[in-house]
Parts: C-alpha cells; sequence; structure tokens
C-alpha cells in the first residue's frame, strides 16, 4: 500500500503537476491574459513594512529557485569533473539553502503577517492570493527542517538519490521513483509540497513568474504602434 | 523629416468655471467601476492647491518625467536596470491615501432607521474595505474653491521663486481653475517605464493607451508619468489611464468631458509634429527652453514640404485639411496664446493650456488702472504671472505675459469696436496682431461655437487592413480578454484565480453598530 501510495505521488502526479502546469498556464496565456498579472497590492498598504518583505521574499526565493533548478538537475558526472564532490556539493546546498531560505522566511512571515492584519489588503485580496502564501510558507518551513535531518548524513547520497529522481523524471525514465523510496519523509513531504506549487502555478497570480521583463532591456523607451496597413 | 498626426486639446482656463462637469462625465463613462472608485481620468484642481494626487507636481518626490544626464535623456527614476531592481516594490508609488480612500454612503440607513430623535444620517463607508469610516480625511477635490488652511495649499510646486506668505492674506489671494487629463505626450514616460511594453502611442492619431492583456501591473508607469495620470485599478490588477475616448474620436466626435465642457473651453484639433525631432526636443539643456523646442517639433501645416512628406507617410488629405484648420494649432502656434503644463518634465505634452486673466489687483488701482500704454499691466493681476509661468513654461515669464497682453488686447479692440464704436487699432499694434488674426480669436475663443473648437477628422479606416465588416457583431469595447469580460471589467467565466464579480459588488453591505446609542437618544 505504501509503496502503491509512493508511486502515485513520486512516479505519477510529477507528470500531472507538470502537464496541469505546462498547459494550464498555455491556455489561461491565450484564453484569458486580461487575469495574467503580479497582482500587486502596493497601492493598499506600501510602507516600510510592505518593501521589506517582498524584496527579502523575491530575492530569496529566486536565490531558492534557482538553486533548486540546478542542484537537481545537474548531472554527478558535471559537478565532479569540476573537482565538485557530493559531500561538498551538500554543503553548499545546506548552506546556500538555508541562508536563502532564512531570507525568504523572513519575507514570507512579513508578508503573511501584512496580508492577514491589513484590513485593505485583506478585503482586496483573492482567496487563492492567500492560499499561494501559506503554501510557499509550508513549503519554505519544510525546507528548513530538512538541513537538520541532512546535518545527519553529510556523504551527500539522499542528495544524489533525489536528484537522480529528478533526473529520471525529466528524463522520462519509469522507475525513477524507487531511487527515494527510502528517504525521509520530510524531503518527501518537501518535494510534494513543491509539485503541488506547480500544480496550482496556473491559476494563481504566481503566472507573473513567467513573464520577467527582461525584454525591456533592449527595447526602446518609445513604443508607437502603426494600425495594419 | 517622419511627419506624424496628433489630435492634439487646448483647455481655455480664462473661461473655466469649475463646474466638473467634465470629471463627472467622465467619471460615469469610464471610472465607476469597482477598482477605479478612487481614479479620475478627468479631474479640476483648485489652485493654489496641492492637488491629485497631494503634491503631484512635485518630481523631487515622485521622480516622474524626465532628467537630463551627461547629455542623455532618460527617466528620472533611472536607467531600465535600475527600474527593473525596483520591480518588487516601486519605492517611488503614490499609496491609496495620497490620492484618497474611496467612499460611498449607506443611503440606505435613510429608509430604514430606527425611529430616533434626530434625522438619520447616511455615513461614509469605505469602498476598499466596506468598513464605516469615522471622518473622511482627504477627497479628490479637497482643496475646492480654496478650502482648506493657506498653509498647507500653499505647498503647492507652483509657489517656487515666489513670496507667497502675501498670498495668504485675504485681500491678496487668488485662484484659479485646473482641469487635468492624459497629456498623450509625444515623449511620454509612462510608455518609457513600461517593463511590459504595455503601453503605447498611436501612430495615427498619437493617442496613448495601456493594452489591458500585456499589462502585468509592474505599476511602473504609474510614478513614472508626471502628471499622475495613470491609476492602478486594485480589482483587477492592470493600470488604466484616459483613452481620450478613442471610440469617439475615431468616429469624428470629441471627448466627453471636451463635448459636455460647459464653459467651452476645450478644444481639438490635429497637430502635424516631426517625430525625428522629439529626443532632441526633449533633450534641451535649459528647462525653459523646452516649450519653445516643443513648438519647433510642430510643423506647419501650410508647408508644402510638410505636405508632401505628411502624405508621403500615408496621413490621409482629409486630416492634412483639418491641421490647416485647427483651432489648436492656431492658439498654441499662430496667437501663442496657449502652453504645454510643466514642460520641464520633458515629456512634450499635448493638452496645451490658455493662461487665465485675472481681476485688477487692488482697490486703489480699480480707479485709476495701472495702464502699460493702452492695456493694463499684467503684472497687476491678481494671479501672479511667475505662477503661471512655472506651471506653463517653466518659470520663463515672458510667453505668458505676451499671451495675456493679447488677450487683453482682444478684449479691449472688441470693446472700441462694439461698445465705442471706434475700432483702436493702436491696441492690436501693441501686441502685434492684426485684425484679422483678433477676428479670428474671438470667434474662437469668445465665441468658441461647436464646430470651430473640434475639428475631428475620422479615422480614415479605409487607409487601414482592418475589416470594419468583419469586425460587426463583435464584442465591441472591452477590458481585453476577448468577449469574456461583464461590464465592470471583471472576468466572470473565471478559474484562474478571478473572484466572480458578484461576490464582490459595489457597494459592500455595512452594518452599523449605533443602534444603543440611539436608542439612548430616543429615549
Amino acid at each position: 500500500m505504501y509503496e502503491y501510495f509512493h508511486d502515485l505521488a513520486f512516479a505519477v502526479f510529477p507528470y500531472i503537476a507538470g502537464t496541469v502546469f505546462l498547459v494550464g498556464s498555455l491556455i489561461r496565456f491565450e484564453k484569458s491574459q486580461y487575469t495574467w498579472k503580479s497582482n500587486t497590492t502596493q497601492l493598499m498598504s506600501g510602507g516600510q513594512r510592505f518593501r521589506w518583505g517582498i524584496n527579502l521574499f523575491h530575492i530569496g526565493i529566486i536565490a531558492l529557485f534557482f538553486g533548486h533548478l540546478f542542484g537537481l538537475l545537474t548531472p554527478t558526472a558535471v559537478y565532479t569533473s569540476l573537482g565538485l564532490t557530493a559531500g561538498a556539493k551538500q554543503l553548499l546546498a545546506i548552506v546556500a539553502g538555508g541562508i536563502f531560505g532564512a531570507i525568504t522566511l523572513v519575507g514570507v512571515v512579513i508578508l503573511l503577517h501584512r496580508r492577514m492584519t491589513d484590513p485593505r489588503v485583506r478585503k482586496t485580496s483573492y482567496p487563492m492570493d492567500s492560499f499561494i502564501l501559506i503554501l510557499l510558507a509550508a513549503q519554505l518551513l519544510t525546507g528548513l527542517l530538512t538541513i537538520p535531518v541532512s546535518t545527519g548524513h553529510l556523504d551527500g547520497e539522499v542528495m544524489q538519490q533525489i536528484s537522480a529522481w529528478a533526473q529520471g523524471l525529466v528524463t522520462f525514465q519509469t522507475g525513477a521513483a524507487a531511487t527515494i523510496y527510502d528517504i525521509h519523509w520530510i524531503y518527501k513531504l518537501h518535494m510534494f509540497l513543491g509539485m503541488l506549487m506547480f500544480l496550482v502555478f496556473p491559476f494563481t497570480r504566481l503566472v507573473h513568474i513567467w513573464s520577467v521583463p527582461y525584454g525591456y532591456i533592449w527595447r526602446a523607451w518609445q513604443v508607437v504602434r502603426a494600425r495594419a496597413v | 523629416m517622419k511627419v506624424r498626426a496628433q489630435i492634439g486639446k487646448v483647455l481655455n482656463l480664462d473661461k473655466c468655471i469649475g463646474c466638473h462637469t467634465c470629471s463627472v462625465t467622465c467619471k460615469n463613462v469610464w471610472t465607476s467601476r469597482e477598482g477605479m472608485e478612487y481614479a479620475w481620468f478627468n479631474n479640476v484642481e483648485t489652485k493654489p492647491g496641492v492637488g491629485y494626487p497631494k503634491d503631484w507636481e512635485n518630481q523631487e518626490r515622485w521622480n516622474g518625467g524626465w532628467s537630463v544626464k551627461s547629455g542623455k535623456l532618460q527617466p528620472k527614476a533611472g536607467s531600465k536596470w535600475r527600474i527593473l531592481a525596483n520591480i518588487f516594490a516601486n519605492p517611488d508609488l503614490p499609496s491609496i491615501d495620497d490620492y484618497y480612500e474611496p467612499f460611498n454612503y449607506d443611503y440606505q440607513r435613510l429608509h430604514n432607521a430606527p425611529d430616533s430623535k434626530h434625522q438619520p444620517v447616511a455615513k461614509p463607508f469605505s469602498a476598499l474595505t466596506g468598513q464605516p469610516m469615522d471622518k473622511i480625511e482627504w477627497g479628490p477635490n479637497w482643496e475646492e474653491i480654496l478650502g482648506g488652511e493657506f498653509e498647507k495649499r500653499s505647498q503647492d510646486y507652483n509657489f517656487q521663486n515666489i513670496q507667497k506668505e502675501i498670498y495668504g492674506q485675504f485681500e491678496n489671494t487668488f485662484m484659479m481653475y485646473l482641469p487635468r487629463l492624459c497629456e498623450h505626450c509625444l515623449n511620454p514616460t509612462c510608455v518609457a517605464s513600461c517593463p511590459s511594453g504595455a503601453i503605447y502611442k498611436r501612430e495615427e492619431d498619437g493617442i496613448v493607451l495601456i493594452d489591458q492583456d500585456k499589462c502585468r501591473g509592474w505599476r511602473m508607469c504609474i510614478s513614472g508619468c508626471p502628471y499622475k495620470k495613470i491609476y492602478y485599478n486594485w480589482q483587477s490588477g492592470k493600470s488604466e489611464k484616459c483613452t481620450f475616448c478613442f471610440p469617439r474620436i475615431e468616429v469624428g466626435e470629441p471627448t466627453v468631458c471636451s463635448e459636455t465642457c460647459v464653459g467651452r473651453i476645450r478644444y481639438l484639433g490635429v497637430i502635424l509634429y516631426d517625430a525625428d525631432r522629439i529626443q532632441e526636443a526633449a533633450s534641451a539643456p535649459s528647462e525653459q527652453d523646452l516649450y519653445e523646442q516643443q513648438m519647433r517639433v510642430f510643423l506647419d501645416p501650410h508647408d508644402p514640404e510638410v505636405i508632401a512628406a505628411a502624405k508621403k507617410e500615408g496621413i490621409p488629405q482629409q486630416w492634412l485639411e483639418a491641421a490647416q484648420r485647427s483651432p489648436v494649432y492656431k492658439m498654441a502656434m499662430d496667437w501663442k496664446v496657449a502652453f504645454p503644463l510643466h514642460p520641464e518634465y520633458r515629456t512634450l505634452p499635448m493638452v496645451w493650456y490658455v493662461p487665465p486673466l485675472s481681476p485688477i489687483q487692488s482697490a486703489a488701482d480699480a480707479g485709476n488702472i495701472d495702464s502699460e500704454g493702452l492695456i493694463p499691466d499684467v503684472a497687476s493681476l491678481r494671479i501672479p504671472v511667475k505662477y503661471l509661468a512655472n506651471m506653463l513654461t517653466a518659470g520663463d515669464e515672458r510667453p505668458v505675459i505676451k499671451a495675456l497682453e493679447r488677450m487683453l488686447a482682444m478684449r479691449k479692440f472688441k470693446r472700441s469696436q462694439t461698445v465705442e464704436g471706434k475700432p483702436d487699432h493702436a491696441v492690436l499694434e501693441q501686441v502685434g496682431l492684426s485684425e484679422e488674426m483678433v477676428e479670428d480669436m474671438y470667434q474662437i475663443m469668445a465665441i468658441a461655437n461647436y464646430e470651430d473648437r473640434f475639428d475631428i477628422p475620422t479615422a480614415s479606416k479605409e487607409f487601414s487592413a482592418e475589416d470594419p465588416y468583419g469586425e460587426r457583431a463583435g464584442c465591441g469595447f472591452s477590458f481585453g480578454d476577448g468577449c469574456n469580460v461583464s461590464s465592470n471589467g471583471s472576468t466572470k467565466t473565471d478559474i484562474f484565480g478571478g473572484r466572480r464579480a458578484s461576490q464582490r459588488a459595489f457597494p459592500a453591505r455595512v452594518e452599523f453598530k449605533t443602534r444603543e446609542k440611539e436608542k439612548e437618544g430616543s429615549s
């Protein structure tokens, strides 16, 4: 039974979440772009509290995102050839993850406090705005709770197992879930919440992540639209 | 030379009576929706005053408009990297309280209040939170007809380099109305500061619009616009602005604010300009040169070279003829009585203002007008010329004095002609006007017939690839998102995070806890 649910969560669910994430984003962009937005509430309450919270949160979470992306998907051969042992990489992940996790945590706590206590923000929030913030906070906490577990085994083996699972998933290899059958439940919870985030992504304001305005850097200052001739 | 055409606008402040009809009709058409209660695409301020939003003219505070750094033009908020670095929290964004907390009244209370000794009152409640408001602290027109203390109103940015204390005294006080809307600038900072590229200027008529589908709510345009004429819709999460009523303009009708203007102060007409000269003009080293520079961007619609170049750009004949008749061009360029609002922001605004005349200052002067030759000295007018110059020419008084003198001369000439029966040509010579010019000025500025005020060519859709027949029976004007949007701008069929409109109806339901007090009062 445990095996069945394990496979459901780590072999089937990732593809469901991934599909909803990609297809859902595409459909929303195509069909309902008017709802595609960062949905900022700075106008309602934009004091020091907001500025500290939002900046810490974003800086931290962007670092965490790329840390996870490269940490999980870089093949072992690549970083060992660069002279990084699995143990050293794990230590790097613990230190960097710990620092940016703490920064994000401060940000999330400030933002959650603001969203719950500021009457203007609370009244003008969508339920999804609060939900996603709570989900992010829970995800962050489980992530930070993996640190004490990880310090118990600094050889990098669990980390390699999880990477193998992630790389197995993205390269469509059956049996990837088996590699993480024995890891501590806190990792599993963290991974499950992470995939849940992908699942709900297209239904939340998180879609603004797709719209990082990098094109702005190369654009001319002025935009003039000619009508079709 | 790259010729483009724009529907420009002039507001004759000399005739504004401050009735707010423009604001109210605009509000009814465009912004009476949830999320936009606080937004007035058109508002009328009483000057002197800090205005709406508070202190909007002070760019030291809001970092709106452009600055020139070692000869290079860039938004005052900084380079593109700087703007992107602030994208999580825009440090220059006004808060809703800088506009005002939108409110409504619990009118139902007047119907359902229990018996009491006193008349029931419709208490105000916040349109944001639905909570009762003890006291309304600020509104869109708080300083109406010099409301509030002089000390607060005198924070007005236009008092720069003026000994303002004396204008706080009753006998020296002065006021004027300033109706404001989006300037549809030639060099708009809102466009430049939009990271998504959602804001654009239309090539064919110069109207600046926000693509509601492309806007992501990065809210850099709100602080970027020095006139604070872009508003964040907190319900839709998108920025919105004055559309210059483009669906009306396209069919040759004036904007709603212009159409309904009781004082007949608003003028619409075609201006031809040279798009290649915009950057150079906006980069002028001295702020006081910007008015002059912008006039050099405008092109003479009678010049055969300009006409040939315009035709090459595909500007329709109808537009060129309208440009030659344009009341806006006449007031700005031929008579030089209209000026851009705060040219020092370097946005090259396209809504211009005729400065107001005002009564002769002191009682002593009333019997013995301080006459500089034939027309009264404009320095004796109640509104200080320096104040008008700070608003319209970056502090250069000369062009404003000349315009006021021309308006005074027009009055004096017409008076001599119609009342005294002896046309006074000397007064015209003094201000460099011909009789023909002054008669035209009189017709357009004083009589101001509808057809003289508005000369708007239709959008000439026949020259575009759009297919009007294919567009028929479409969803018409919408907030983006195709036809899938209800009239208040919120999507009804919404599995992607939007709350359904019915759940967020405005006004919100409120319950007051004041029954016990009333019972005490009635016993």
